[in-house]
């Protein structure tokens, strides 16, 4: 049996990409491979692990729940579409550069994402809200404690840069 | 883990998804996909076609009206959770979805998807069936309405037809003098409970005449207790003998029952109090 391919067109960081996948190419695959945009990191491929969180229209999702094609026409940010043109770090990537928020860095692209989008809804947290924020994410490096302080930091950045 | 080949159907409107799945008998319906994409990509299920509703217009409705909250197939987790006349008009439905997985997951998954899904770890079918609520389906037969104590008819399995789409679910109003209150027992905040308890009470003039406790990850199916007459105390002995909590690879049977009496009490409790404040 041939597979159907089909044409999608996906919005991400701003860029248009063409592509042309199998219905069943998961969102996050699609990025990595049909885009090249290996920002994105697949870790448990079944939802559990968050490390492969994007904003989607503005709010997190996990793309290895979601397939390209479902994706069409959609805003998609990936963790390369976090700092701005100048490369100049976002608020989360500096707190996590400031106080040692990874180690190895694999889960990081999720956390990154989906603190961004916390951040926007809850601006300034508290210590449990910020757990919170994270509780969907995974990490086996750091014991989460210095992802936490990073949550608090990029409150603190957000507000000195305004 | 990566799902097996299907042929990808997103039709664009209601009428056009009913005849896509009475024509393919061996069809899935995909909504959010947060538990459907997980099974296909670890092969426990291998539809021929997926039927993408999320083009379909008018299903992402959440309602409130006198009577309830009718959420439509479309709304995500968190649309109904962050909608303020919803909790006004039934308490219940956002204590619930707090606790349904993570807000990353919340932000795709549909809680009518969560419903007919029918996974009795799952919060809102309990809170459906505790609540006496209902889903509205269609199929290219017609449309009817399922009370929610005939929707679940055992794990991951509900009554509706294969060629049915559940469009709607009907969260009933909380009444005069009914409280309600939710709890659960997770590993980590957002995983699937080992228990969970959903409480609904109706006092008059202070004293219980009324109340009824849901419970999710105990049995096969969502389950609701009818505790009406009995103090707390009497209610946990009833609750345990009716469900007899079995262990499994997360809770032995004793630390599940444990959880049933610990939350059992607590939900009664909060349920009486919300009740009680409302009424005063």
């Amino acid at each position: 049996m041939t597979e159907e391919i089909h044409d999608v067109r996906l919005q991400v960081n701003g860029a248009s990409h063409s592509v042309q996948v199998p219905a069943r190419r998961l969102l996050s695959d699609a990025l990595r491979h049909d885009c090249g945009l290996t920002g994105t990191h697949v870790g448990c491929e079944h939802g559990v692990c968050g490390s492969c969180t994007v904003l989607l229209d503005g709010r997190p999702v996990r793309s290895c729940l979601m397939f390209a094609v479902s994706a069409q026409d959609a805003d998609i940010t990936t963790v390369e579409g976090l700092a701005d043109e100048d490369d100049v770090l976002s608020p989360v990537q500096q707190a996590f550069s400031d106080c040692h928020g990874l180690q190895c860095g694999f889960c990081t692209p999720g956390f990154l994402t989906t603190i961004t989008a916390g951040l926007r809804d809850n601006p300034d947290p508290t210590e449990d809200e910020a757990r919170d924020m994270i509780a969907g994410n995974l990490c086996r490096c750091t014991g989460y404690q210095n992802i936490v302080s990073s949550v608090l930091r990029a409150a603190e950045i957000t507000r000195e840069r305004a | 883990m990566k799902p097996a080949p299907f042929a990808y159907l997103r039709p664009g409107s209601l009428s056009e998804a009913l005849a896509a799945l009475s024509e393919a008998p061996d069809a899935k319906v995909l909504a959010g996909g947060q538990s459907l994409v997980p099974l296909l990509s670890m092969r426990l299920a291998a539809p021929a076609a997926l039927v993408d509703i999320n083009a379909v217009p008018d299903l992402d409705h959440v309602v409130v009206t006198d009577d309830g909250v009718r959420v439509g197939a479309l709304a995500r987790h968190a649309d109904v959770l962050a909608h303020q006349a919803a909790a006004q008009a039934q308490p219940l439905l956002a204590m619930a979805l707090s606790h349904v997985a993570h807000a990353t997951i919340r932000n795709r998954g549909t809680t009518v998807g969560s419903i007919v899904h029918a996974d009795a770890a799952a919060e809102m079918p309990v809170v459906l069936a505790l609540l006496g609520g209902s889903v509205e389906v269609a199929s290219v037969r017609g449309n009817r309405t399922i009370a929610a104590a005939d929707l679940f008819a055992g794990p991951l399995e509900s009554t509706l037809a294969h060629d049915e789409i559940a469009t709607e679910a009907f969260f009933p109003a909380l009444r005069p003098g009914e409280g309600v209150g939710f709890a659960e027992i997770a590993r980590r905040n957002g995983d699937y409970a080992l228990v969970g308890v959903a409480g609904l009470v109706r006092v008059e003039g202070g004293d219980v005449v009324e109340a009824r406790l849901g419970y999710l990850s105990v049995n096969d199916v969502p389950t609701v207790v009818d505790v009406s007459g009995r103090s707390p105390e009497e209610a946990v002995e009833h609750v345990l003998t009716a469900l007899e909590p079995a262990g499994d690879i997360h809770a032995t049977a004793a630390y599940r029952s444990q959880l049933v009496r610990v939350l059992t009490r607590r939900v009664f409790q909060a349920a009486t109090e919300h009740a009680r404040g409302r009424t005063s």
